[in-house]
């Protein structure tokens, strides 16, 4: 009896330690989770919404800006993700060589981009591909260009400019992941298959790459995840443009609620967009990786 | 070594050391431009200058409030630091300590959240927060206000997820033993685990200060007046400007980079091992 009453009052202060963490999850992102749902079945402007059925889901399949803002979201997915995981990888594996001089410094310096800020180095990628920026300029005098490239006001060149700023700002820090699980993998593996002819690129494919397939899995996921909310980039690289060439879906909800007249009901139903995305690309990869 | 791993190796130290450069360019080069005129930036210079001051006053003089958002975000960036060590590690611990059925199913549905995009929670957090305002005691992490930032980043599923890790490598003797010396339990977490569990904070600390320092679009949507505004904030508006200050605008990009360089090379360690906690063990 009086040991029951006892856990019952450990049992008590347990859930004290962890009250307000659950409280603020719930009413920070659950609960919002909720009303986004059903806002994004309610149309009007401002405050003044109504029940309006799937109209604005309907209004998605018209809707030209919505269009663009996907594609140009799964394109600097599908092409950026891949190549930063590749390179990431070789980094690490080239970093990994215990025999390797400056490995040390050769780290931290690729980690580095991972320390700033992402509306810093946006407006320094910004400054360094102005037309009259330093990259034109480096380029010209080498004279691989005979002119300055429109980096930031012409379509391809503003999302290659996008897609080579991600990848410079996160690949040291997918690196890092790469590194930490290497140091697990025992050297005298990689010194027996050395022994037995493997080429580094046989190590590369059939040793480092599956001995490290859950925390590629986690990052690609994490990745994935980060470039469907791609925010911060575009919009202080290019604002988007030109003609919505780099809008993002998030930079599409920021500018529904703000740029234009506030339309939070259909504001919502573009960001459930990015729910089932996430949802349906995390559950594909996972399954993918769980199968190989 | 034969003649064609010596090659291999070349090309190894020559990728690295291009990658490298790559990497640090832009630190140089806003060092640069941050010492020079916005004239001699554009014409491309890599020399060091001597208007460091000059855009230094400049910067302070403009009506941008520079020195006023440096501190915001400072103030910003300890306060949620601060809370969430306290709230986030104490949830962490429990769901260690105080194993339990219901509680594993808690922090799973924690766990979550993390599946939940920011994105979607744009629309409702402004609307949630904008009621705030109205409510007596709620004024205080209302629209416009400091606390509407810091509220939204004291618990998060990262945190508790790496602080929870983390517990699994304190011993449970420890706990016994205070018990037994009649300390509560609130009292063996305050004294016993957090100064055993130093490095972990440590680690936890790095990373919370950074991404609070670094936080831009829920700022931007929650701080509208220009007195509260945050560094990103200020930086994003240089950045849009029509005629922009080179020189100026990168002493605010380095002035706004050194906090969280500094961090970085000063904890190395404890940093990578806060970014890296999510995935191991």
């Amino acid at each position: 009896m009086n040991r029951k009453k006892m856990h019952n009052g450990l049992n008590l202060k347990a859930w004290l330690f962890i009250l307000p963490s659950l409280i603020l999850i719930v009413a920070f992102v659950f609960y919002p989770m909720i009303q986004a749902f059903i806002t994004s079945f309610q149309t009007g402007m401002a405050n003044n919404l109504e029940f309006g059925g799937i109209a604005n889901y309907k209004r998605l399949l018209t809707d030209s800006t919505f269009k663009k803002a996907l594609f140009n979201t799964l394109l600097f997915l599908i092409v950026q993700v891949p190549v930063m995981i590749l390179l990431a990888l070789a980094i690490s594996s080239m970093l990994n060589n215990k025999r390797l001089k400056l490995r040390g410094m050769f780290r931290t310096a690729i980690f580095l981009p991972a320390v700033t800020s992402l509306v810093a180095y946006s407006i320094v990628f910004k400054s360094l591909f102005a037309t009259d920026g330093f990259v034109n300029g480096f380029l010209m005098n080498l004279h691989l260009i005979s002119e300055p490239i429109n980096w930031l006001t012409s379509t391809a060149f503003a999302r290659i400019l996008i897609i080579m700023a991600i990848t410079w700002r996160w690949t040291g820090y997918n690196m890092i992941f790469y590194l930490s699980g290497l140091q697990s993998i025992d050297d005298s593996i990689y010194e027996a298959a050395a022994i037995d002819g493997a080429t580094g690129f046989q190590k590369f494919r059939y040793m480092t790459v599956p001995l490290l397939k859950p925390i590629i899995l986690f990052t690609t996921i994490n990745s994935t995840i980060g470039t469907l909310q791609l925010f911060d980039e575009p919009m202080n690289i290019t604002q988007g443009g030109p003609a919505n060439t780099t809008i993002t879906i998030s930079q599409y909800i920021y500018n529904l609620l703000f740029k234009y007249q506030p339309n939070f009901g259909y504001a919502a139903a573009v960001s459930f967009v990015v729910v089932v995305l996430i949802v349906v690309l995390s559950f594909i990869q996972k399954k993918v990786g769980d199968k190989e | 070594m034969s003649k064609k791993s010596k090659i291999v190796n070349g090309i190894q130290y020559l990728i690295l050391t291009v990658l490298s450069v790559i990497s640090v360019f832009p630190f140089f080069w806003m060092i640069i431009a941050a010492t020079n005129r916005s004239v001699d930036v554009t014409k491309g210079t890599l020399l060091p200058g001597t208007y460091l001051l000059e855009n230094l006053k400049h910067l302070m003089e403009s009506d941008l409030n520079y020195t006023a958002a440096f501190k915001n975000s400072l103030i910003i960036a300890v306060i949620t630091t601060v809370l969430a060590m306290i709230v986030s590690s104490a949830a962490g611990y429990a769901f260690v300590v105080y194993r339990s059925k219901a509680r594993e199913r808690v922090f799973n549905l924690i766990l979550l959240s993390m599946m939940v995009p920011f994105a979607a929670l744009m629309v409702p957090l402004f609307r949630l927060f904008s009621k705030f305002n109205s409510i007596p005691g709620l004024k205080l992490i209302g629209l416009n206000t400091m606390g509407s930032v810091v509220i939204i980043a004291v618990a998060t599923a990262f945190l508790i997820f790496f602080f929870r890790q983390n517990t699994k490598t304190f011993p449970r003797e420890l706990i016994e033993a205070a018990r037994i010396d009649g300390l509560g339990e609130l009292g063996i977490f305050i004294r016993i685990f957090m100064p055993t569990m130093k490095s972990t904070y440590a680690a936890a600390v790095t990373v919370t200060f950074m991404t609070s320092w670094n936080n831009y679009l829920w700022p931007l949507i929650a701080l509208q007046s220009e007195d509260k505004r945050t560094l990103p904030l200020i930086i994003s508006a240089m950045g849009s400007s029509y005629t922009p200050d080179y020189g100026m605008m990168m002493a605010a990009v380095v002035i706004a980079t050194l906090p969280t360089a500094l961090l970085f090379f000063l904890m190395q360690k404890q940093f990578v091992a806060g970014m890296t906690g999510s995935v191991k063990g």
